[in-house]
């Protein structure tokens, strides 16, 4: 029995990594739908987030909410930013996306080293005042702030779903990302449909930046991440938002685990190993759409 | 051995290393994060025979090279049939699951501690012979069949299938042949150093070596040379700004994906034939079709 309630532990404590992986991964798995390549950059937009929410937390003792909205507007701001320098450019003269990813990793090698040479590379945590810190059901225990991650990251998902399908510009986004030079024939402006895209994932990518700064610690590099974001976006089907999610929930329970059952110094090589083998038995991922390459 | 050999030596393994990601994505298309993998395999096993077995220097080598290339088959049959983006994943995982084996078998390869004592051996004569070799090698393979059906490949696919080019058949030669160069390097330098630890072949190694084939220009061998030997030495010489290093570096990178994304010579290359025409005097009467174009490596 007590190994029962080990392994629900261990199914709570890696939904709330996965839940932490999939926030972050939906913002990607947007950029991705729309734009075809793989901002490797949005990791340090994560970073920001966090970055800010610590300093209006720390600095000018914000309430919880307000650092946290706080943190959502400087990555989005950054995310703006990253776009018109490093990607429209490109963008106006129909580059490959080869080109966009170099870009991209440049951009991150310069935000993060940025991040290293002005705010130090230490760890540093979120001064948090939350009433509730854990709760417990019994002999499991889940700390407020996974849930809440969660939480948001299903709404996350639901609303980004809502805004693209109701909205002006949701409806812009999804022209631009099915077609982006018929779009701008039809009067679509892409370089505004660009922005508003980085800008949603940039929100959602600081959301996710300050609430896993909040669980866990606060660091330049903490940007590395991406990389299994990157993994979460294609287990679910990269080009798929809800297959994102649900991605990033996989790996963090398969993490979990694989570092529980059966060590955890294999836990990336598992994680590296589904990865290609979920890669050869379905490409698309769980939920992808499958795509033909065209000659 | 003095500063400047020691940064010879440390430019021309990095080119053996770095020719061997040109072959995969300059001349095949195949963009990889995880030849720092490849490297790490050839360093590791030079090492432990040198150590262990006591092998002079060209048979730990060897060893090192042939496990190498014994490893990219088990990984190029899997992942060799993803496309693009998926491809380039793999080859991160491929990079990351190489690291994690070093540091887990730490009883064999010492670990995240790291396997020190290894007997220096390679010095700037040594290095120069092998840059060399490899670089002719490599420009062999580009002008022979093997090398053009890889380039069929990297500019479109389905059409060189078309016409008969087996996609799988040559990427899976590149790919020996690039673990082959990755395995060389990592032995040199394994016998340079002196001391192996994982963390010396993490992602960052990979990004690194594809960036610096990148700026080279893709499909060039020269490009691929001379951006090595530039962003080799040039961190020598920035030492004094620091940290802000990298964040030039960075700037650079984007910089250069907006102004000159085909890096610094494109895909020509320089050659015997260039330099004959910078010495050939026009002939009276007959305009010369202008200087100062290199010529593609035919």
């Amino acid at each position: 029995m007590a190994q029962f309630g080990l392994f629900i532990q261990q199914m709570v404590n890696g939904l709330s990594i996965g839940g932490v992986y999939g926030l972050s991964a939906i913002g990607y798995a947007l950029i991705y739908s729309v734009f075809g390549f793989s901002n490797f950059v949005h990791g340090e937009f994560t970073m920001v987030g966090a970055f800010v929410a610590l300093f209006t937390a720390s600095s000018l003792n914000a309430p919880f909410a307000v650092s946290v909205l706080a943190g959502m507007a400087g990555a989005a701001i950054t995310a703006v930013l990253v776009e018109r320098v490093a990607y429209s450019p490109l963008q106006n003269r129909r580059a490959p996306s080869l080109y966009f990813f170099v870009s991209a990793m440049g951009m991150s090698i310069l935000l993060q080293n940025l991040g290293i040479v002005t705010l130090g590379a230490t760890f540093r945590t979120f001064p948090l005042k939350l009433p509730i810190e854990t709760i417990r059901f019994g002999n499991i225990s889940v700390g407020a702030i996974d849930i809440l991650t969660f939480f948001l990251s299903i709404c996350g998902v639901f609303l980004l779903e809502a805004i693209l399908k109701y909205t002006r510009t949701g409806r812009a986004i999804r022209a631009v990302a099915y077609d982006s030079y018929a779009a701008s024939l039809m009067g679509i402006n892409i370089s505004r449909t660009s922005m508003a895209v980085f800008l949603l994932a940039g929100l959602l990518a600081g959301l996710s930046g300050v609430l896993r700064g909040v669980s866990y610690t606060i660091y330049p590099t903490m940007g590395s991440i991406v990389i299994k974001i990157w993994v979460c976006a294609i287990l679910g089907g990269l080009g798929s938002v809800s297959g994102a999610f649900v991605g990033g929930i996989l790996l963090g329970v398969i993490e979990t685990l694989v570092s529980g059952y059966i060590s955890s110094s294999y836990r990336d090589v598992f994680t590296f190993v589904l990865l290609i083998a979920v890669l050869l038995i379905r490409p698309a991922g769980l939920m992808g759409k499958t795509v033909e390459e065209k000659a | 051995m003095s500063y400047w050999e020691g940064l010879a030596i440390t430019a021309g393994i990095n080119v053996i290393m770095v020719l061997g990601v040109t072959v995969l994505l300059g001349f095949t298309g195949l963009f990889t994060f995880g030849h720092a993998g490849f490297v790490a395999i050839g360093a590791y096993v030079s090492a432990l025979a040198s150590l262990k077995l006591g092998t002079p220097l060209p048979v730990s080598l060897l060893l090192g090279v042939l496990a190498t290339v014994l490893c990219t088959l088990p990984i190029g049959f899997p992942t060799l049939r993803l496309k693009g983006e998926y491809f380039v994943v793999a080859s991160l995982g491929v990079g990351e699951i190489i690291g994690r084996l070093i540091e887990n078998f730490d009883s064999i390869t010492g670990g995240a501690r790291g396997l020190p004592g290894i007997p220096v051996k390679t010095d700037l004569w040594v290095t120069l012979a092998f840059v060399a070799l490899c670089v002719w090698l490599v420009s062999n393979f580009r002008r022979s069949k093997y090398g053009r059906n890889c380039e069929a490949i990297r500019d479109n696919e389905m059409a060189a299938s078309c016409i008969g080019i087996n996609p799988f058949k040559y990427k899976m030669i590149a790919l020996i042949i690039s673990g082959a160069l990755g395995g060389l390097g990592g032995g040199l330098l394994a016998h340079y150093v002196g001391l192996l630890s994982p963390s010396m072949f993490g992602i960052a190694r990979s990004t690194d070596m594809t960036i610096m084939v990148i700026f080279g220009g893709l499909g060039s061998i020269t490009g691929s040379v001379v951006a090595t030997i530039i962003l080799s030495i040039l961190p020598e010489f920035l030492r004094f700004a620091a940290e802000w290093r990298l964040v030039f570096y960075g700037v650079a990178v984007i910089a250069l994906m907006i102004v000159r994304p085909s890096g610094l010579f494109g895909n020509k290359e320089l050659s015997f034939d260039f330099l004959k025409r910078l010495t050939r005097r026009p002939i009276t009467g007959v305009r010369n079709s202008g200087n100062g174009e290199s010529s593609d490596g035919q």
